[in-house]
């Protein structure tokens, strides 16, 4: 199947869960977020967040055991150093905006919030940024 | 029930993230490189997920109460502040560094590759500093 049907594809089984976490427990599926309240959030409310991370983490391991060749990425161009920096950005970036690709992007652009899209122009723009400047080194 | 479909949802979108293309550093970066080698199979993604979300959100906030909660949880903040554009600032050059963001980042821990777990731990640690640092 072509690159752009299984993007579209993979593109509408994201939405789709997006609206069942909206529908069925009120919740907006921010990644971020929902990583952090893991640790953060100590109510009797969170099993919710912890249960969601797992589905993300089966997927994987289904996928890596059905089969394996839709995660044997080639990782040679990317250093131990840049996924200690990366992280870092990522993460403490994500907390600071208050949301990541599916928070803001996914969730946020169909709510029409103003937040999410000044928050996904702005990171599209610099992750588009970085990696012009990585090609000049 | 509430923890069976947050699971499946998760489900879902993990395996959405892997057929899309998402979970792949090589293809996110390609999607980043506009003047370069862009490769804009990345923009299907967003279109499918928005498009669904358009069509289904608008429905679903116009019941009184989501199916298996009390109320629906929204975000509250409205206001532009240099916090939304100095985080989403930095969490963007570091989705250019490695073309992970947190879903993938998460999705690809299965993969025990060390780049991926020092990913992850990384990314705990930065959302930790955030914490410290702002009490949040």
């Amino acid at each position: 199947m072509h690159p752009y049907l299984l993007s579209l594809i993979g593109g509408i089984l994201i939405g789709l869960s997006a609206s069942v976490m909206l529908g069925g427990l009120g919740r907006i599926a921010g990644i971020s977020g929902i990583l952090m309240g893991v640790f953060t959030r100590p109510e009797n409310d969170n099993s919710w967040r912890a249960s969601f991370i797992a589905g993300l983490l089966v997927a994987g391991a289904l996928a890596l055991a059905i089969k394996p060749e839709l995660m044997s990425y080639d990782l040679a161009g990317f250093s131990t150093t840049a996924a200690v920096i990366a992280g870092l950005f990522v993460g403490f970036g994500t907390r600071l905006g208050s949301g990541c690709t599916s928070g803001h992007g996914v969730c946020g652009l169909p709510r029409l919030s103003k937040r999410s899209m000044i928050a996904t122009v702005t990171f599209m723009a610099f992750g588009i940024a970085t990696v012009a400047i990585k090609g000049v080194f | 029930m509430k923890n069976l479909v947050s699971f499946a949802a998760g489900l879902v979108f993990g395996l959405g993230l892997i057929i899309s293309g998402m979970t792949d550093p090589n293809v996110v970066i390609g999607f980043l490189d506009l003047f370069g080698q862009w490769n804009p199979q990345l923009m299907f993604v967003m279109a499918g997920a928005v498009m669904v979300n358009l069509a289904l959100f608008r429905t679903i906030l116009k019941k009184q109460r989501p199916r298996y909660a009390d109320a629906f949880s929204l975000p509250t903040k409205k206001d532009l502040d240099a916090k939304l554009i100095t985080g989403s600032a930095l969490f963007g050059i570091g989705w250019g560094i490695l073309g992970i963001c947190p879903g993938p980042g998460i999705v690809n821990v299965v993969t025990l590759k060390p780049l991926f777990l020092v990913f992850g731990a990384s990314m705990i640690a930065g959302m930790f500093v955030h914490k410290v640092i702002f009490k949040e």
